[in-house]
């Protein structure tokens, strides 16, 4: 591992810096933990460290503004070492941790041990995300402006709502001080009530609760409101139907303050993984007993084709800002069981990348639009919470890159995964694109030849 | 009248059917074959044939372990299949769990890991939550029969249901079918419906919107498995001119929960009634598999009146499950033919 204030040049790879327009062959000097330029030919200053990238395709880190890191308090299922160790196998240089944490983040010293932690264990940054209310329980606002002193990059009840209309207007006016986005996961809890999977054929024939549709854009509909209403800036986490694609490009439409995230499966897997069928297979064939696939089951609901060709247009066309990995790392037995005993959630980060990729493989999506959301899309709604230039390889911008080959297949096997979370649906899936090398302010955090370990 | 103790089964029919080439687990009847169905159908008769005899005990599982597994209250359901076993000189051994959520107590998977360890050759489970089954016969070496999933599946069920139509009208093809109630969490309904529709049965679902699958209300594709099935809202619709109508059991918590306005409504208008029973065919039959909420899904009169074939029902239930239970274990035991034997077997049978 070099020193952070070592210089490494980045040889002849295909750079591509959404932020500047940059896409071509070009080297990269870093220095100081900052970019120091983007060019041709750039000599080799002594003692600097060289990387040859040809054939790669070099980018700035990634930025992900939606992951569970679970600690403190699911130390069984991650830890921020484990989990920013999977990030950076993944080639993401910054994370935003979310606070349903136990305890959860929701006052300025949880907040304030997260971050500590992370600065000593963590591989990559760590950015926390706050409480919008009390231990989540969606009755009184938390402390959010010392949250935001603290370093709050926004506030989230995620994997809840906050339920009450009248408190989330309160939510945005307050978060509107700092200009923080409220960051909602959007389910109306009496439509989603005992809900699995999507609702419909698959979850009847399977004899399980499905999630409407309508669970997720009734409150999507609400938050749109209110930000209009409040001026307000809500952000709509893990955003997964048509209506809610729609609902949003409207609003952006009309000015509203309103940001989306979409999610790696909500981009590539459909409602039929349940029946534990990628291989192949349609909804009509006979069950076999790998239906009833836990590893699929995730909040919201994996949904049907036309949900996920609305959200690929979406990214595609800028409605949604930024692909967030919602990673969800469990332990093995919370997977262990029926669907109605299975914790939502896959375990993300080490696959999101090449999962994508696939977007681009098919032509539904440009790499550089691709490699945008991962990076400047996310990187701006961090606005001045992010060090100067994130998300861009702009001069002294964080010497945060990854190095990705675009055509190198792979198999997912969970169990070589770092994240502690072996929870996947996509175990066995032959994908194709890979992070070679990541850098985190100049360090190389993550080396594929040496393995994962 | 003969006198001859037989002590084996008679005539047990592959039927040209899969039950022989290999079928370990019994999930649903969504994997099984029409002929498959009606392999299972034939060695149900040679079960009952062994169900009429003095001394009810033939030597065919002897040495086989089953294990009942029940998370789930059921008397039915678990003391059916422990006389099919018993009968059949298995091993029966009944376990039941009244908390039945892996978040206390032992997680399915421990159990499932116990089970494997006692060497059971077959499982019968009835779980609260769809899939259970599947998460056995996913670990689990041993055969798996589902006995009842959550709001999935009760295959056992819907395989004596249609014995029972056969039995008594002579055959399934072209019957018109019709199942009246709880249509959205109803296992015996889903069940049914894959098998009358792989025999060639006109299947009408009858039930109020709310207690119908949301995406039954629209139009099904033309590839969909149940495309040919008729939904409709009225009751009185269903049983015009009906061969079979099948009434399901009302879970009483549905007006709670929202999707009734009233019980007093749902049964004027739904229940089974004499009146009603008119439209159907003069041949038709009723049937309920239980435990009926009488006065509500069904009136007392129809439930106990001449077309009524509810306890036929439960005495085929044993020889369904015997069929069964035989057919999971011995998959490559060389039936006697599928012949005339098979047949007449089956044929001695529907006519005692």
């Amino acid at each position: 591992m070099m020193a952070a204030t070592g210089q490494v040049l980045i040889k002849g790879g295909r750079v591509i810096d959404p932020g500047s327009g940059l896409d071509e062959v070009a080297d990269v000097l870093l220095a100081g933990g900052s970019v120091k330029a983007v060019g041709k030919n750039i000599t080799a200053p002594d003692r600097a460290e060289v990387l040859k990238a040809r054939g790669l395709i070099v980018t700035p880190g990634f930025v992900d503004l939606h992951c569970h890191l679970r600690e403190p308090g699911f130390e069984d299922k991650e830890t921020i070492a484990s989990g920013t160790r999977a990030a950076a196998a993944g080639g993401f240089t910054t994370v935003c941790a979310m606070p349903n944490t136990d305890p959860p983040m929701d006052n300025a010293s949880t907040i304030d041990y997260v971050m500590r932690k992370a600065a000593a264990e963590g591989a990559i940054r760590v950015l926390p995300i706050g409480c919008v209310t009390k231990a989540s329980a969606g009755k009184e606002l938390a402390e959010m402006a010392e949250m935001a002193e603290a370093g709050a990059i926004g506030f989230s009840d995620d994997g809840h709502p906050v339920a009450d209309g009248a408190l989330m207007r309160q939510a945005l006016t307050y978060a509107s001080a700092f200009g923080l986005p409220i960051i909602e996961h959007c389910e109306v809890p009496e439509l989603a009530a005992g809900g699995q999977i999507n609702e419909g054929w698959i979850a009847t024939r399977l004899g399980v609760k499905g999630v409407p549709s309508a669970a997720e854009e009734q409150m999507v509909a609400r938050d749109i409101a209110l930000a209009e209403l409040t001026g307000g800036w809500v952000h709509i986490a893990h955003a997964s139907t048509a209506g809610t694609a729609d609902m949003v490009r409207r609003a952006k439409e009309r000015g509203v303050k309103v940001t989306a995230e979409v999610t790696p499966h909500h981009l590539t897997l459909t409602e039929d993984a349940v029946l534990g069928n990628l291989n192949g297979g349609t909804q009509f064939d006979p069950l076999t007993p790998d239906a009833y696939n836990t590893f699929a089951k995730v909040n919201p609901p994996l949904r049907s084709q036309a949900d996920v060709e609305a959200m690929i247009a979406a990214l595609a066309e800028g409605v949604i800002d930024a692909i967030a990995t919602d990673h969800a790392p469990h332990n093995r037995q919370d997977k262990l069981s029926t669907l109605d005993d299975a914790a939502f959630g896959i375990s993300n980060l080490e696959t999101a990348l090449a999962a994508v990729l696939s977007l681009v493989h098919t032509d539904a999506v440009s790499l550089t639009r691709l490699i945008e959301s991962l990076t400047l899309g996310p990187a701006r709604l961090l606005g001045d919470r992010a060090p100067a230039g994130l998300g861009t390889l702009a001069k002294g911008a964080p010497a945060d890159i990854a190095l990705i080959d675009p055509d190198a297949e792979w198999v997912v096997e969970p169990a070589h995964f770092v994240s502690k979370g072996k929870n996947t649906p996509l175990a066995g899936v032959i994908l194709k694109g890979q992070v070679v090398k990541t850098i985190f302010g100049g360090s190389v955090v993550f080396d594929a030849k040496q393995g994962k370990t | 009248m003969t006198t001859v103790r037989r002590v084996g089964i008679p005539a047990l029919s592959n039927g040209g059917g899969s039950m022989t080439s290999g079928r370990k687990n019994v999930l649903d009847l969504d994997d099984f074959s029409r002929e498959e169905i009606e392999g299972v159908l034939q060695n149900t008769a040679a079960m009952r044939e062994v169900l009429s005899r003095s001394i009810r005990k033939v030597p065919a599982l002897r040495g086989h372990t089953i294990i009942t597994l029940f998370h789930e209250p059921s008397t039915r359901t678990r003391v059916s299949f422990e006389q099919a076993g018993k009968v059949l000189s298995a091993d029966v051994i009944n376990v039941t769990s009244a908390g039945s959520s892996s978040k206390k107590g032992e997680s399915l998977y421990n159990t499932a890991l116990t089970l494997q360890a006692m060497n059971a050759d077959i499982i019968v489970m009835r779980h609260p939550h769809a899939g259970a089954p599947h998460f056995l016969a996913r670990h689990l070496d041993s055969c798996v029969i589902n006995a009842g999933d959550g709001a999935h599946a009760h295959p056992s069920q819907a395989l004596l249901d249609m014995y029972t139509i056969k039995e008594k009208l002579g055959g399934i093809e072209g019957k018109r079918v019709a199942i009246v109630g709880d249509i959205l969490y109803s296992r015996v309904g889903r069940s049914n419906l894959w098998g009358l529709l792989k025999m060639g049965a006109q299947v009408t679902l009858c039930a109020p919107p709310t207690l119908v699958p949301p995406d039954f209300l629209r139009p099904l594709p033309e590839e969909h498995p149940f495309a040919s099935v008729r939904v409709t809202h009225r009751v009185e619709e269903a049983l015009e001119g009906a061969d079979v109508v099948m009434a399901l059991r009302l879970q009483l918590e549905r007006q709670a929960s929202g999707h009734l306005p009233s019980l007093r409504e749902y049964s004027r208008m739904y229940c089974i009634t004499t009146r009603r029973m008119e439209l159907a065919a003069p041949h038709a039959i009723v049937m309920h598999p239980g435990p009926m909420n009488e006065g509500i899904e069904i009136d007392p009169e129809v439930a106990h009146g001449v077309r009524s074939v509810i306890d036929q029902q439960v005495t085929n239930g044993v020889a369904v499950r015997m069929a069964l239970l035989f057919g999971v274990v011995t998959p490559d035991r060389s039936p006697l033919g599928r012949s005339e034997a098979g047949h007449n077997a089956a044929g001695r049978s529907a006519t005692q």
